[in-house]
């Protein structure tokens, strides 16, 4: 599904991955995780297609087409979705509004006809009782006043309202209660199959006690450094990010 | 892909004006320019009454004494008042029994702008005055509206069937000498709407105007006058649309309501007139003074506007609180493209006690053009416990663009408050990825932005002109990065 070789990107000339590997195939969840400023972020904005970051050298494949060649929306139509980490406020477009464009723009793209409101109204029933997100939360503003909990809530009933082929999650447990850590894990394991797939950027093991992941990968100062399975989360977990600047890898 | 901000708003801000299409009809038409003998012509036409004459020929003498204003925040080439033609009508029979008698190209005309002069219109619940250049040319509706006694023809009949509401309530709001562009209407004033709500009635339709501008270098100076008696309520829409020309048009309106004791009046324009080409070529200016009178006590007048057309707009429409207990509103979103330019805003005059008014404009500027807010709030000695919230909010999008806040405040009351609130924002670069990422193309992102932030305005709007004032926003202003 996605195939990166050897890539590097850089932002105002300075260079953040530095030749990073990465393939994930259908039916994977793969966690990606170091300490802060190392690129995770990076990465991910760069696979979704923002445009402040330079990719200098290196390729990324999405389902076998260059995806340098596709802007940022046919990406999210083709099935790229990304969890942001800092949600941003779209003051007075209530999040009905929002996610009916978007299911339509895509829709659209795919050459299907727009849902009409009641058959719209009836999906997003669904995918809130599937992600357990409170009935309110679609009736306000675009992430407008809401706590950093909700916003992650709603990155997820997002992610199954547009149900995409590659999710990536930058750091979507950050900050969160258990509470909003449940319904985020939650959402990831109910909506995971076989022909799906996962990236999912943490800093810390314990969404992973929710999500078992298939792959384990550290980043570390651009590159990744080592992979595992899932028990490398847990020594990570043990020994610390220190162990890692110490070039123990 | 790697699409600098700028070609993004190129891009997306060069929808096309619709409406510029030019209907060929006969039209009959004053001598070019501005004389006496041309405001003689155009009463006569009317077989107006001697009083009326009068009083356009005191606005002319005084008009020819005033200078055009220069403080707002405009620019443009000296208008030609002597080379334009100050009445132009289509030529038709005299009197209209029903919708067949109306020229079909006219009729076609409406049809075209989504506007049915036909009587099913009735399905819809509005009832339609249809101003074409200078005259009015069908009134739906008159006769059921006429069983509640709600008088609702064009200005002209108003004249002749009805002298003496007219003699009473005109000039009321806007005197003949108000301003350079109001006393020049006054002189010149061919047509528009009338209106007269009776104790007690709720008017129980919507009633709209609708504006069109067709001939060459004509310019269009209507009048509306709207008076709604003790208790009574209306709610009132108008619209406008112009072909597009190379040359400018100038419009110059006058729009003056009188609520009486308890009554309201709400009014809601949506100004789509001819903008002007991308390069700034061409439009319509329009120089409109638009002013009620909150008159007897506990009445309320409200002002919504959505303004996305002319080349220049000079506009600020106003309540006079004049009864204790009375209530201003204006609600406003200005959106300036390409070089249009608009100095528009609000004045709330408080009079009465107790009076109270809100401020809400919603400015939204892209392109080279330059969007100014310019208020007036003013507590009066006797205007004891007023208020007045002021809130201006500025969009840029792009950097080539202007916006501008002039609010001036005048409070000789030390128990009344008056609050101001102002920002200024552009559609941030964080919020246009979040929305691609879900799909939604730049075209689709900027209308649901730019519709969210004027959000509050829309909500004010009746519901036939809220769907139509949505598509509007995101068409002649789908644009753009800051």
């Amino acid at each position: 599904m996605l195939k990166i070789s050897n890539l590097h990107v850089s932002i105002n000339n300075k260079e953040i991955i530095k030749g990073l590997n990465l393939e994930v195939k259908a039916g994977e969840v793969h966690a990606i995780m170091g300490p802060n400023g190392t690129g995770k972020s990076t990465l991910a904005s760069v696979i979704a297609g923002r445009e402040i970051y330079e990719i200098t050298s290196g390729t990324i494949f999405y389902k076998g087409k260059d995806i340098q060649t596709m802007s940022i929306e046919e990406r999210a139509s083709e099935g790229i979705f990304l969890g942001f980490q800092y949600p941003v406020e779209i003051p007075g477009v209530s999040m009905t509004n929002f996610m009916k464009t978007a299911v339509n723009e895509q829709r659209k793209y795919r050459g299907q006809d727009p849902l009409n409101s009641t058959d719209f109204l009836a999906l997003m029933e669904e995918k809130k009782k599937l992600v357990e997100i409170q009935s309110n939360l679609t009736n306000r503003s675009v992430n407008e006043g809401f706590s950093g909990g909700e916003k992650k809530k709603n990155e997820i009933f997002q992610m199954a309202m547009l149900d995409p082929a590659l999710a990536i999650l930058d750091e979507t447990d950050s900050g969160l209660d258990i509470d909003a850590l449940r319904v985020v894990a939650n959402g990831v394991v109910k909506l995971r199959r076989p022909d799906n797939a996962f990236i999912i950027i943490t800093h810390y093991q314990r969404l992973l006690d929710y999500i078992v992941p298939d792959f384990v990968h550290v980043l570390f100062e651009g590159r990744i450094v080592k992979s595992g399975r899932k028990e490398l989360a847990m020594e990570l977990e043990e020994r610390g990010y220190e162990w890692l600047k110490n070039g123990n890898f | 892909m790697d699409k600098e901000p700028n070609d993004i708003i190129n891009e997306v801000t060069q929808g096309d004006y619709k409406y510029g299409f030019y209907t060929d009809i006969e039209m009959e038409m004053a001598p070019r320019g501005l004389t006496e003998d041309t405001i003689r012509y155009i009463s006569a036409k009317k077989n107006e009454p001697e009083f009326l004459l009068q009083w356009r020929l005191k606005a002319y003498h005084k008009w020819l004494e005033m200078t055009e204003p220069t403080w707002a925040n405009i620019h443009y080439p000296p208008i030609g008042y002597q080379s334009i033609f100050y009445y132009a009508a289509p030529k038709q029979r005299k009197e209209l029994e029903s919708i067949d008698q109306v020229d079909p190209e006219l009729v076609k005309t409406f049809e075209k702008l989504g506007i049915s002069l036909e009587e099913q219109k009735r399905l819809t619940g509005v009832a339609v005055d249809a101003v074409i250049d200078s005259v009015s040319v069908k009134t739906t509706f008159s006769d059921t509206l006429a069983k509640l006694g709600i008088i609702f023809c064009s200005f002209s009949e108003a004249v002749l069937h009805h002298p003496d509401l007219i003699r009473q309530y005109m000039g009321m709001s806007v005197p003949y000498d108000d301003n350079f562009f109001a006393t020049l209407n006054s002189a010149v004033f061919s047509d528009g709407s009338f209106c007269y709500i009776p104790k007690g009635v709720r008017c129980p339709i919507e009633l709209s105007t609708y504006f069109r501008i067709n001939a060459a270098n004509t310019g269009q100076f209507e009048r509306t006058l709207i008076i709604a008696d003790e208790g009574s309520y209306v709610s009132y829409m108008e619209g406008c649309t112009a072909p597009r020309r190379d040359e400018n048009q100038l419009h110059a309106a006058v729009v003056e309501i009188i609520t009486m004791k308890d009554a309201e009046v709400k009014y809601s324009t949506v100004q789509n007139w001819y903008p002007g080409d991308k390069q700034g070529k061409g439009g319509v200016y329009n120089f409109v003074t638009k002013r009620g009178i909150c008159k007897g006590n506990n009445s309320k007048i409200s002002w919504t506007q959505v303004e996305t057309g002319s080349a220049i707009t000079w506009k600020y429409p106003s309540v006079v609180l004049m009864g204790d207990n009375t209530i201003g509103e204006f609600y406003s979103v200005a959106v300036t493209n390409n070089y249009q330019q608009a100095d528009t805003g609000s004045k709330m005059i408080h009079l009465g006690k107790n009076t109270k008014s809100t401020i809400i404009s919603k400015g939204i500027s892209a392109g080279f053009s330059n969007n100014s807010y310019r208020g007036l709030v003013r507590m009066g000695k006797k205007a004891d416990n007023s208020r007045n919230y002021s809130q201006c909010d500025s969009l840029l999008l792009g950097d080539k663009c202007g916006a501008h806040t002039f609010p001036y405040l005048k409070v000789e009351n030390k128990n009344s408050i008056v609050e101001h609130e102002a920002t200024t924002s552009k559609i941030s670069e964080d919020q246009l990825f979040y929305c691609n990422q879900r799909g939604i193309w730049n075209e689709g992102a900027i209308g649901l932005i730019v519709n969210g932030y004027a959000k509050d305005v829309l909500n004010k709007l009746p519901m036939e002109f809220a769907v139509e004032a949505q598509k509007l926003l995101s068409i002649s202003l789908e644009g753009s990065v800051g």
